[in-house]
């Protein structure tokens, strides 16, 4: 018996809510690129709408429009209608895979061994960072380059091969003990969450973030080994998985001792903050993961609501630019409050960049998917990071900062020559206080 | 045929009538039309290049509808021609077999003009998006018609030049569609509509005939003005592939202000002794107490939920004249009873008292599933009357109605949040909105200031205009497409 459609059984207000008048359209990348309704959000609600209908079958074509479709979510800040474009968006990633239409080995192979394997094992995938650390530090990623051994590999995987992260010297748990506490006074106590590409490519920006809360008199609690918040799972389509992993990390914090769970990346935020719906049908976690979305917290949006105070000494630098974060800007909302981190620190000018909130392309693993599209994107983020002949850009999302840094490495002469988060400057100035 | 008498929300409440599909099967069952087939979609590819010709079902729906709520109709094919030349050969190659031919631009129209028809063929102009010319010596600025709105206006700012109107969707509405629709906007009042800058338009003709009307010249009486015939033709007379507009000098500064009153009436009052006192502002806006109240419990900005009407003012020209004038409205808003007037020091502060006004709609949308909104318009003086008898509607046929809109010049917003699956509800809607244009009429309003007839405000045409100017209409449509194929079954029916 074929299975029930995950779109018939949504709340249909849902789709229903897109009243179509297009607001979204100047807001989406795809459509801004092709201009055809089917790139556009209102396009694609109308296509999903036409499945709980019964108007249209599940096809290769719905599927492949799905993926063309970054995931942005641009449109929810658009949208006059207060569409929730995400749900929508998941349900249907998770319609197509449901329905099969994708075969291909290949395809299966990889996503299974990414999102089935290495990304529900926090140990394998930790063990994979030592393996790629060894192989970057030795120098044996040069000498290969250096070989042209990556031109054996089918052409898809060696363009791939330069954007590799650099992984840390030391992961988050090296670094940051299980409780620290601030010398004087506590005001407040939250847990941190440490992520997974975070924690192998950026475990600095997490002892920053630990650094900056202890600033503020807040006493961190890091669980060790945490798994991945499942976001990656839930948007490609496998909402099983998101909900295992969801429960896991509820389990990992004691959630009734905490103020806050505390994240720093903007792409993880969002969906953390929507285990509450994730796990509505959970009857030993609907009430837990409720109580878990009321706590997570970005970390610009928690420095800025208990008061942050400003550094007296600066971060080194005397400009700056922002980009934000797709899913922290338009997933969660969280716009000015990174920019007053930024302007709270002496001697630095944030200069506005242009489109600021203009995907860059890395939308999760869509730099991989769809390259191409993926590419014009990174070049036009580059452009406008030229306009503002900032020498440092600050975001806040792993996925972003490994995709503009690799953007501005392949543009010679670039004004700006650093990627950095705004936690990172904080923490700076934070400490050449002391000296 | 059934679509007389009828309201079309009627039709909506009904799937088997919907009016597009109730005119077309009666035109086919007439013979007079075909739809787009196999061997039409083959010389249309000939044409065009094969990807600018879509017919795959998964790239269609979403050529089903436009802004309007409900109405939804499946196309036959659309395509994406870059020329005027192109378009052209589409219409002409459409003429000869008898396809009807919607067309189309961003598609955010509110009254269902770029809605299809089944198996018609839809001409999308989006692609056809190059700003051709800013002429700073004779003030005007031409353009093909698929370049946005805001686009023009932008690259008028570059050069200190300024193109007024400015309708709710100008992020996206193309320029030709704003034309065909003859938009209106924000400063309708000081500045006029999109009608009082259109100086030249190219055309292609239901036959494919390409022509040029009008041109650069400030006066020109030669012959009829032909070019105003195309302005709010709705697509059924022609396809506007090439505008020339005329552009003015960019106001030097502008001044913000917000006033919160406990009665409609004294709102009014002000306004008028705005106007007594020699001053047309740029923007005259209020919102009354439901749509208040709905911006507060989404935006949270602050309001008194208690106001019966918040009225934002602004006046623009030169910096001295500006100061003078807001000055003046001020004191004007306070003589007239206003509880509350405050003026924005800068450009940050405007915005900031501006943000009611611009989050009204999107704070109406989210309260119902559907959201249905019209434009009836009465002359400036009978507009308090008309806000009261909408919140009498309203209350009587117990339904969420907000309205918002342009003081300066008369235009409603009444905003019925509802949602089109509750047929009952939806039936009180079609009957409040039938007493709400025949109160528009009688006051000596229009039951559409700025949105277009489409087929969303069809039913009431003839009973606005009278037998002989609609019949006069039809007769201009008949003259210039005899075959009935430029988006037929829009503003009114055709002659059998």
């Amino acid at each position: 018996m074929p299975q029930a459609l995950l779109l018939q059984s949504l709340d249909y207000s849902v789709l229903q809510q897109c009243m179509h008048c297009g607001m979204c359209l100047p807001t989406c990348p795809t459509y801004v690129e092709t201009k055809m309704e089917k790139n556009s959000p209102r396009g694609r609600i109308a296509l999903l709408r036409a499945v709980a209908d019964g108007d249209l079958e599940v096809s290769k074509a719905l599927s492949d429009e799905m993926y063309y479709c970054l995931g942005c979510l641009a449109c929810q800040t658009a949208c006059p209608a207060g569409v929730n474009y995400a749900e929508l968006f998941e349900t249907a990633r998770a319609e197509v895979e449901q329905a099969n239409v994708n075969d291909g080995m290949q395809r299966g192979f990889w996503r299974w061994i990414t999102l089935n394997v290495i990304f529900m094992h926090p140990w394998l995938l930790r063990l994979i960072g030592r393996v790629l650390r060894m192989y970057q530090s030795t120098g044996l990623d040069k000498l290969m380059r250096k070989l042209r051994f990556f031109g054996l590999m089918p052409r898809s995987l060696a363009k791939l091969e330069p954007q590799t992260p650099q992984i840390a010297a030391q992961f988050s748990d090296d670094i940051i003990l299980p409780q620290e506490s601030p010398i004087a006074g506590q005001g407040s106590r939250v847990g941190l969450l440490t992520g997974c590409i975070q924690d192998l490519a950026f475990s600095n920006i997490n002892r920053d973030t630990v650094d900056v809360l202890i600033a503020n008199g807040c006493e961190v609690i890091t669980p060790r080994s945490q798994s991945c918040c499942g976001s990656l799972h839930a948007h490609n389509g496998e909402l099983e998985l998101a909900r295992e992993l969801a429960r896991r990390q509820i389990d990992s914090f004691d959630l009734d001792s905490l103020d806050a769970i505390i994240t720093n990346a903007g792409g993880c935020g969002s969906h953390l903050k929507t285990y509450g719906h994730l796990l509505h049908d959970d009857p030993l976690y609907a009430a837990k993961a409720k109580v878990w979305d009321s706590k997570v917290k970005d970390i610009h949006e928690w420095l800025v609501q208990i008061r942050f105070r400003k550094p007296t000494a600066g971060a080194g630098v005397s400009e700056v630019t922002y980009h934000e974060s797709c899913h922290l800007c338009h997933g969660q909302k969280v716009v000015s409050q990174p920019r007053q981190v930024l302007a709270s620190i002496p001697g630095l000018v944030l200069k506005e960049l242009p489109e600021s909130n203009w995907c860059c392309g890395s939308a999760g693993i869509y730099n991989i998917t769809q390259p191409e599209q993926s590419q014009k994107l990174l070049d036009r983020k580059v452009a406008n990071l030229k306009l503002t002949k900032a020498p440092i850009v600050a975001t806040s999302n792993p996925g972003c900062h490994l995709q503009i840094a690799n953007g501005l490495r392949s543009c010679g002469d670039h004004p700006c020559q650093e990627v950095t988060q705004p936690v990172t400057l904080l923490a700076r100035a934070y400490r050449s206080e002391r000296s | 045929m059934g679509v007389k008498r009828m309201g079309w929300l009627k039709f909506m409440t009904n799937n088997q009538t919907q009016p597009s599909l109730t005119l077309y099967n009666e035109l086919a069952r007439m013979r007079l039309v075909n739809t787009v087939d196999a061997n039409f979609i083959q010389s249309l590819q000939a044409l065009l290049s094969p990807e600018r010709v879509l017919t795959s079902v998964e790239d269609i729906i979403p050529y089903g509808f436009d802004g309007t709520a409900v109405l939804k109709q499946r196309p036959g094919a659309v395509v994406f021609p870059l020329t005027s030349e192109e378009v052209a050969d589409c219409v002409r190659l459409a003429c000869k077999r008898s396809v009807p031919v919607v067309t189309r631009g961003s598609g955010t129209g509110l009254s269902g003009g770029s809605v299809p028809l089944a198996g018609c063929l839809v001409i999308c102009l989006v692609k056809m998006d190059k700003l051709i010319e800013v002429d700073e010596k004779n003030l005007t600025l031409r353009a093909q018609s698929g370049v946005i709105t805001k686009e023009i206006d932008d690259a008028a700012a570059k050069v200190g030049l300024f193109y007024p109107p400015d309708p709710g969707s100008m992020k996206i509405s193309t320029i030709g569609g704003n034309v065909a629709e003859n938009s209106g906007g924000l400063r309708g009042l000081k500045y006029g509509v999109t009608r009082d800058y259109v100086m030249g338009l190219e055309v292609v003709l239901p036959d494919g005939t390409l022509t040029f009307l009008g041109n650069k010249c400030v006066k020109d009486v030669a012959g009829y003005s032909m070019k105003d015939l195309f302005i709010g033709s709705e697509g059924t007379l022609g396809i506007i592939t090439e505008v020339i507009l005329k552009v003015l000098p960019r106001p030097k500064a502008r001044k913000t202000m917000l006033a919160l009153y406990d009665s409609m009436d004294a709102a009014a009052k002000t306004i008028s002794a705005i106007i007594a006192a020699k001053i047309i502002p740029c923007t005259l806006e209020f919102l009354d107490r439901v749509t208040v109240q709905c911006v507060e419990d989404y935006a949270k900005i602050g309001l008194p939920t208690d106001v019966e009407a918040l009225v934002l003012m602004e006046t623009d020209g030169h910096p001295v004249v500006v100061e003078e004038e807001a000055a003046q409205m001020m004191a004007l808003a306070k003589a007239n009873g206003a509880r509350d007037v405050r003026a924005a020091a800068d450009e940050a502060e405007g915005a900031k008292l501006a943000a009611a006004r611009r989050n009204a709609f999107s704070a109406l949308a989210r309260v119902r599933p559907t959201t249905i909104l019209e434009d009836v318009t009465v002359p400036r003086s009978e507009l308090a009357t008309m806000v009261a008898f909408i919140d009498s509607v309203a209350k009587k046929h117990k339904l969420q109605i907000g309205t918002f809109g342009h003081l300066g010049d008369g235009n409603l917003h009444p905003t019925f949040l509802t949602n089109e699956l509750d047929h009952e509800e939806m039936h009180r809607v079609e009957v409040a909105l039938e007493e709400i244009v025949e109160e528009t009429i009688r006051l000596g309003g229009t039951v559409t200031g700025e949105h277009g007839v489409g087929l969303a405000k069809k039913a009431f045409l003839k009973r606005q205009l009278g037998e002989g100017s609609y019949e006069l209409m039809r007769s201009i449509k008949q003259a210039l497409d005899p075959q009935g194929l430029l988006n037929p079954g829009k503003i009114f029916d055709l002659r059998n």
